[in-house]
């Protein structure tokens, strides 16, 4: 067993872990937090990405321990308590999704394209950037007009924040 | 997965102990194809010796007149350095086009060059800009270090820690990707250094990355696309599997060959 301790969401946990334990199984089985979902376990979904250090990674492809010391963010981390974070929002309003089961994924890694590269994102560059995020459902239309609404909303939350 | 030990040293001198110490251990960088291996069960190494605490391994710096990247960037590292989009953007290029985004904040330089996948990136790079891989024994240029399909010439315990590239006056890559997975069905990387002309291919060989040479002295004569015209390798030699057979391999790698010229010239 190995000791890890890192920041989930904020709050800090520490577990006594199997070494083999994957980051997605240690937040999903650990930790209760449901939301991370695996699909291909192979790193070509896209369904178990979290941030850890600010940044997307497939959960399905990396050690608990290799977490050690990181903030890790989850789906579950995203909302502030009742308000959903505003790229959740969108992909309500645009519903874009269906069975949902990627949605959680897509969220992140849309999360995390705009933390890197702003909030005017044009359509290939949204398409482009999804492609480690597999739906089977919904044909990306409407995931990819989430995307596009949901980063002009991410600006507009943090100037109002930092209005505030 | 089986079970192992995991280890995490802080140096590079304590992991190449621990290295030493565990007979059937594996170093872990990314992870991004040692973890699917072990998932898989095609490996299982008695312990990981994981590099992720070794920041000093993460360095990218412009050293006279080579790009020295540290063995632990990532590929997103590699992909948004100023130093290399300004030195050689053919490599920052190169970088960006490996995986997806998540892949590329996991997966290094240092994992990719050891691993000698047949169809990685990085290979053709080094090899087209006739790199230099550091280790914390020695110093092997590229031509020496790719011994063959998933082999190379790194030894029992020994660990990349740094690899430099010399600035070249021109250089691209082309990639046909596969679209699922992004590997190279055919990449070519192309660079010009006075008289130095390289053409670098990796996905295609079925003995992984090599140098064209007949490309190579089409270009001395003239550095141009032209230069290439109706050219392909042989096809005996290239792989074939269910994405492509040798002959549209071949072909690819003409095309590709082609296409990095014209970029690299800005054609």
């Amino acid at each position: 067993m190995a000791s890890v301790t890192m920041t989930v969401n904020g709050k800090s946990v520490t577990a006594d872990v199997d070494p083999r334990t994957l980051l997605a199984q240690f937040v999903r089985e650990h930790l209760r937090l449901t939301g991370t979902h695996v699909g291909c376990d192979t790193s070509q979904c896209g369904a178990c990405v979290v941030h850890v250090d600010g940044k997307a990674v497939k959960a399905c492809t990396m050690l608990a321990v290799q977490a050690d010391g990181c903030e890790v963010l989850t789906i579950e981390g995203l909302a502030d308590g009742a308000e959903l974070h505003p790229m959740q929002a969108a992909f309500r309003e645009h519903h874009g999704l269906q069975c949902g089961y990627c949605t959680p994924g897509m969220i992140m890694t849309a999360v995390d394209m705009v933390n890197r590269l702003g909030s005017d994102l044009d359509e290939a560059t949204i398409r482009h950037e999804l492609e480690g995020n597999i739906c089977r459902c919904t044909g990306y239309h409407n995931i990819v007009r989430a995307v596009e609404t949901g980063a002009k909303a991410m600006t507009g939350a943090s100037a109002r924040q930092a209005a505030e | 997965m089986h079970a192992f030990e995991y280890h995490r040293p802080s140096n590079v001198r304590q992991a190449a102990a621990l290295l030493q110490k565990n007979e059937d251990a594996k170093i872990v960088a990314g992870g991004h194809t040692l973890l699917p291996t072990m998932k898989q069960r095609l490996a299982a190494p008695s312990a990981l010796v994981d590099l992720g605490a070794l920041s000093e391994l993460r360095g990218i710096e412009k050293k006279g007149r080579a790009v020295v990247i540290g063995a632990m960037a990532t590929h997103s590292d590699v992909a948004t350095s100023d130093v290399v989009a300004e030195a050689i953007p053919g490599l920052a290029k190169l970088a960006e086009l490996i995986g997806d985004p998540a892949v590329r904040h996991r997966g290094t330089i240092g994992g990719s060059i050891a691993n000698n996948d047949p169809a990685a990136d990085y290979p053709a790079a080094c090899l087209g800009l006739g790199a230099t891989i550091i280790t914390n024994k020695r110093k092997i240029p590229a031509e020496e270090f790719f011994t063959g399909m998933f082999d190379t010439a790194l030894e029992e315990g020994e660990i990349i820690t740094k690899v430099s590239f010399p600035i070249p006056a021109k250089a691209a890559y082309a990639k046909f990707r596969n679209p699922a997975s992004r590997y190279a069905l055919a990449g070519v990387f192309v660079s010009k250094r006075g008289s130095d002309i390289r053409v670098a291919v990796t996905g295609a060989g079925s003995d992984g990355v090599f140098r064209w040479g007949e490309a190579e002295e089409a270009l001395a004569k003239r550095f141009a696309p032209k230069s290439l015209d109706g050219m392909s390798p042989p096809a005996k030699g290239m792989n074939t599997d269910i994405h492509a057979d040798a002959e549209y391999r071949a072909h690819l790698v003409g095309v590709m060959a082609r296409r990095a010229v014209a970029a690299a010239t800005g054609r």
